[in-house]
């Protein structure tokens, strides 16, 4: 099969995305490196990334899964919720 | 949203919410069903397979109508390393023989969609597009929902809005989850043809294959891969338990991307195109993880309530699921003739439920869970398959030592007499 990456595979999804507002409230000035390293690993949408000591996240793409959450709220995932009705992503096959 | 005050409001149109309506409706009862999708299903995932026994009490004979991929007359199980894998086959008449014990692959946007259409035909009505924000109480008990400005009111609200059920947590009914009681799978919906698919895996276009694996495609972590067979689509994943993240540095997106390209699986895929891309938490801790399963005015069902098992060659939640939401219906329609639903009359949900084939296999797989945290099923086993098979079928020339001294080496080099014997012992009580 012909190698994708994740954007790739995402670009595959059907997604409404609030641009704006994401359901998601991350501490982007984190500097715990062992919790940012969970986070970056265990997305399957690499909404998490850590780039050359730059720590960054976007919820364009998040998958909904709650995966952060239960890895991380209360620390770097300050906030967790699904987004409002009609936005996010949308499976056709599922 | 409308004033009126329903019989029950059900939150979440996957397979549980949805059951429970199409018993209510068929009851008479006035239901609603609010999904946050566009349409039932659109939020669901599933790696999956369903057993049909439970969906049957509901709808008899529901496969011949419903949109099912293919029913499943192989399974396949495997020990992968990175480049080996030692395989179970097993097919046979006796799989999927009769409508009560067949399962199914399906594909969740349509499969809910379905069911979604079942339960309007019965009589509830359903209302997508809208995220449940809250329960609303009056002195502790729960009568209604608020949804942004809007709110709904009914004598019962029914908790199946899936495994994080943010709601269930609100009420204290259920604790977060912990790291150790839940794996994020990521799968890929992948096109073949139908015909690709049949000479490639042996079967008919009406016959399937569900295929696990445990080693390699986790890179030794706690977890596994998965396969089935969809009409002309496979579904390709991996889980893998939150608490081991990190065992090895590959991330889960690359988990997924290893095993697709594994020489054991590789040659299925070629020629295919991905044409989804899904994650989804699994609850995995079985009998452990139940959460209070009812309340003054609410029930909890399906994921929202942890209901699954892994057994690691099957995986089952949906029966589960469908079964749940069916027994917090039979508890709503009784409450009703008595105009009660107290915590104390809704604690029949409870009763039926611990009566039900949901508890018995709950309770019988209880050692699953501490089981499938013992590392050398992940590492050590694999590595010693690859190691005995690889030496009982070659052929050299050389001298050769026999299986037994295979065996006995092998486990020398990868395990230590009180690990197997701790092992073997899980393994007993487990099973």
């Amino acid at each position: 099969m012909k190698k994708m990456t994740i954007e790739d595979k995402l670009g595959l999804d059907l997604f409404h995305t609030d641009e704006e507002n994401s359901h998601i409230k991350v501490d982007k000035e984190t500097t715990d490196e062992a919790e940012i390293h969970k986070l970056v690993l265990a997305c399957p949408a690499e909404c998490y990334k850590y780039d050359d000591g730059q720590f960054s996240f976007s919820h364009l793409g998040c998958l909904e899964c709650g995966t952060c959450r239960v890895l991380s709220k209360g620390k770097i995932v300050e906030d967790w919720n699904y987004p409002m009705g009609t936005r996010g992503v949308f499976y056709r096959q599922g | 949203m409308s004033e009126d005050k329903f019989n029950a409001i059900i939150v979440g149109g996957g397979l549980a919410g949805l059951s429970a309506a199409i018993v209510l409706a068929k009851a008479g009862l006035e239901v609603i069903v609010i999904e946050r999708g566009d349409a039932c299903g659109m939020k669901n995932v599933t790696g999956g397979r369903l057993y049909g026994h439970s969906l049957e009490k509901i709808i008899p004979g529901f496969a011949q109508e419903a949109p099912i991929e293919r029913k499943v007359t192989k399974e396949k199980i495997s020990l992968m390393t990175e480049t080996g894998s030692l395989d179970i086959g097993f097919s046979s008449d006796k799989l999927s023989s009769t409508a009560e014990s067949a399962s199914y692959t399906v594909l969740r946007a349509k499969f809910d969609e379905w069911l979604a259409e079942k339960a309007e035909e019965a009589g509830a009505e359903i209302v997508p597009g809208i995220r449940v924000d809250e329960c609303i109480t009056e002195d502790g008990k729960v009568v209604g929902i608020k949804a942004g400005e809007d709110e709904l009111f009914a004598d019962v609200v029914i908790l199946a809005d899936g495994v994080n059920s943010l709601l269930a947590q609100k009420l204290g009914l259920k604790k977060e989850l912990e790291p150790a009681q839940v794996a994020v799978g990521a799968k890929e919906v992948i096109k073949l043809s139908e015909e690709t698919i049949n000479e490639r895996f042996g079967v008919t276009s009406d016959e399937g294959v569900a295929w696990m694996s445990a080693g390699d495609p986790t890179v030794g972590g706690f977890g596994g891969g998965f396969l089935y067979t969809n009409k002309d689509t496979v579904s390709l994943g991996v889980c893998a338990t939150l608490s081991d993240i990190g065992y090895s540095e590959v991330s889960v997106p690359k988990m997924l991307d290893r095993f697709a390209n594994h020489p054991s699986i590789a040659p299925y895929l070629e020629g295919g195109e991905i044409v989804e891309y899904s994650a989804h938490l699994v609850p995995e801790e079985g009998i452990h993880m139940v959460p209070q399963l009812y309340g003054d005015g609410v029930l909890v069902v399906g994921d929202a309530a942890g209901l699954c098992i892994n057994l690691g060659f099957t995986v089952r939640g949906m029966d589960f699921a469908i079964e749940s939401g069916r027994l917090a219906a039979e508890t709503v329609i009784r409450a009703n003739t008595y105009g009660n639903f107290s915590a104390a009359a809704l604690s029949y949900y409870k009763q039926l439920f611990d009566n039900s084939f949901i508890m018995r296999d709950l309770d019988s797989s209880k050692g699953f869970p501490t089981l499938l945290t013992r590392r050398e099923i992940f590492t050590n086993l694999p590595d010693m398959a690859d190691d005995i098979a690889a030496k009982l079928f070659t052929v050299t020339g050389e001298p050769d030592q026999g299986i037994v001294m295979y065996i006995i080496n092998s486990l020398a080099e990868h395990t230590s007499a009180t690990d197997l014997v701790n092992m073997i012992s899980e393994v007993l009580e487990a099973f």
